[in-house]
């Protein structure tokens, strides 16, 4: 009888496919995967705990750099939670612009993040510099309104630091204009494509129930197909003013995941033009002028409070008692939770599968370790 | 050449005249690859950087090799750890000279935002000497852009008398020892009490850059950091300005 030995390699925690300081202990028999550890913790910035030591708005910069793609959706994340524990009202353009900022940050994201899959795919650069192209117009945006491309700090609880004026409105709906555009583009460069569709269909396919059972959320349990998504499950800010689909896949393999971002995109691009359509004028004001933002003091108590990042479910609980910085602080990161669901996804795939499924998974290192 | 304009007239007739060390320099100066690994937040500034719109290949850097072997600049883009550290002064060792590092943003240079944490290195240069700093967190491509042309700059005025990978080794460090995890943390070469205690400032000088005239010691003009007793968190309320930066002498 042949007999093959197991070898075990390392996959990290530098190298190019790793999205981050990320390290894999795989498990090979040949080609094949037998068994992976994923192995964090290389960018463990001690986050939780400066957040227990920070005041409630020093807090706020640092949840810009858990998803460093996406600071807009961390900070309303968190200000959601400080809201709701405080018992803060927003107004109602400031719940607008924050809609408009997460749906900007998830088009952004999900344009990165496929080109940053495709290029562990070998469709090396174009669909990345694509992706990047369309990134940085919005960054642009972003600039615009709070000063910095990727570290915005946006946020203010009981509303935005800035508001939003007529250039803004008129730039951003130029840049929509193009979006359409760059979504046809980018299918089309890619849908048809026999090594797309070779090296991404039924690989690294997550059964309905192990991603229920491992409690992934995102376009990661959308892509298994489970029509699961905070917008609608339970309608934060103005959601429940718009009209949008969740897209779903059937298999839950690494091109499911794929056509859910394309779609959920353009879902994205659809919520844009409602709340420009919808959004209040600047009677109403951009935030709460009641709120002492640097003395605020939460009353004794905890909350947790979530929204749909482009990721998954991100979500913060806070322990108040009641003085000016949290007691307990803690980031329900859905990186790390998806993440968590690797070595199922990846068992029994060559090696080769194992930087393109962890790409599908989509995940930013700065939000795993914390 | 001492006459400029008869140089210049010269090389408008297609007569160049030229040293060793300049076009040796300009060889280097105009293929600075680096090397591809990124630590957190900076690292996506970095690909944007390389993307089109910084297009980084203008300056000859679009090279990114996945390999140490192959590079010659090591930016350090973002946060370091100290379960991370020693990988990259294991990468850094693995660099062939000439090798440069790039120290990107707050986190790299001293910690940033986070350097009051129990986990965050105080700076890489504690570590490897860095030749380049760059502020801002994250610092716009530009920035980066910048610290390549700076970077630039500072291999024009190598000469290839003097530069420390030619020649005998005398006093040259090319191993730099990699820090393990003792009883008080991260240890290097086995001094005991760590370069970089929680709460308290890093005992041990950063390494001086090359660009400084080093050869790669700990920089001996800074008294070391001794006798800083760790102090306590800050706590809401109690806003105290701590001295930054690891180059205040104590
Ligand atoms: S300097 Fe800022 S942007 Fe760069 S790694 Fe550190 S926290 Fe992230």
């Amino acid at each position: 009888m042949l007999k093959t030995e197991e070898l075990q390699i390392n996959i990290g925690p530098q190298h190019p496919s790793t999205h981050g300081v990320f390290r894999m202990l795989v498990t090979v028999d040949g080609e094949t995967l037998v068994d992976l550890k994923p192995v964090f913790g290389y960018l463990h910035r001690n986050h939780e705990q400066l957040g227990e030591v920070n005041t409630y708005l020093q807090n706020m910069p640092f949840t810009d750099r858990l998803d460093y793609f996406n600071s807009m959706v961390n900070n309303h994340a968190y200000a959601r939670t400080v809201e709701t524990l405080a018992g803060v009202e927003v107004p109602e353009r400031a719940q607008y612009i924050r809609v408009i900022m997460d749906e900007l940050s998830r088009i952004l994201n999900h344009a990165t993040a496929m080109g940053f899959m495709l290029g562990d795919m070998g469709a090396w650069q174009t669909a990345l510099l694509w992706g990047m192209r369309e990134r940085e117009k919005i960054l642009d945006m972003f600039e615009y309104v709070s000063g910095a491309r990727m570290m915005c700090n946006y946020c203010r609880f009981g509303g935005v630091v800035r508001d939003i004026d007529d250039w803004f409105i008129t730039e951003l709906k130029k840049l929509m204009q193009g979006l359409p555009h760059y979504f046809d583009d980018f299918e089309g460069l890619l849908l048809n494509s026999e090594i797309l569709l070779a090296r991404a269909r039924n690989i690294g396919v997550l059964p309905k129930e192990l991603a229920l059972a491992y409690s992934v959320t995102g376009p990661v349990l959308r892509g298994s197909g489970v029509a699961y998504d905070i917008r609608k499950a339970e309608p934060y800010a103005v959601y429940d003013r718009f009209k949008f689909k969740v897209p779903v896949g059937t298999v839950g393999d690494v091109y499911d995941r794929f056509l859910v971002r394309i779609a959920e995109m353009r879902e994205s691009y659809k919520i844009l033009e409602q709340a420009l359509e919808q959004l209040p004028d600047a009677t109403g004001g951009f935030i709460n002028p009641k709120v002492k933002q640097q003395s605020l003091k939460a009353p004794a108590g905890e909350a947790y409070a979530r929204v749909e990042s482009p990721k998954g479910e991100l979500g913060f609980y806070v322990v108040s008692d009641g003085t000016g910085s949290a007691y307990r602080y803690k980031v329900r990161a859905p990186s790390f939770i998806n993440l968590s669901a690797l070595a199922d996804m990846c068992k029994g795939y060559t090696i080769a599968d194992v930087v393109v499924i962890l790409g599908s998974i989509d995940i930013v290192m700065g939000e795993v370790d914390r | 050449m001492s006459d400029l304009q008869t140089q210049m007239d010269l090389e408008q007739q297609g007569v160049l005249f030229t040293t060793i060390n300049k076009l040796y320099n300009w060889g280097r100066r105009s293929s600075v690859w680096p090397m591809q690994f990124g630590l957190a937040c900076c690292a996506i500034e970095m690909i944007a950087a390389a993307a089109s719109r910084y297009d980084i290949s203008r300056f000859g850097s679009e090279l990114f090799r996945a390999s140490p072997r192959q590079a010659d600049v090591m930016i350090v883009a973002g946060t370091v750890t100290k379960k991370m550290v020693p990988q990259v002064v294991r990468l850094f060792n693995q660099m062939p000279e000439p090798r440069y590092v790039i120290s990107m943003g707050a986190c790299a240079t001293s910690g940033g935002p986070f350097r009051d944490g129990y986990n965050v290195v105080r700076g890489v240069d504690l570590y490897v000497p860095v030749d380049v700093y760059i502020p801002g967190c994250p610092p716009r491509p530009e920035a980066l852009l910048h610290s390549l042309m700076t970077l630039q700059a500072q291999i024009d005025v190598q000469a290839l008398q003097q530069v420390r990978w030619y020649g005998d080794d005398e006093g040259v460090v090319n191993e730099f020892p990699i820090p393990v995890f003792g009883a008080e943390g991260l240890e290097v070469a086995g001094i005991p009490g760590t370069a970089d205690p929680v709460g308290g400032t890093p005992k041990m000088p950063p390494f001086v850059s090359p660009a400084l005239g080093g050869k790669g010691e700990r920089d001996a003009s800074i008294k070391a950091l001794e006798g800083n007793q760790p102090k306590p968190m800050l706590r809401a309320g109690t806003v105290t300005i701590e001295e930054v930066g690891h180059g205040i002498a104590g």
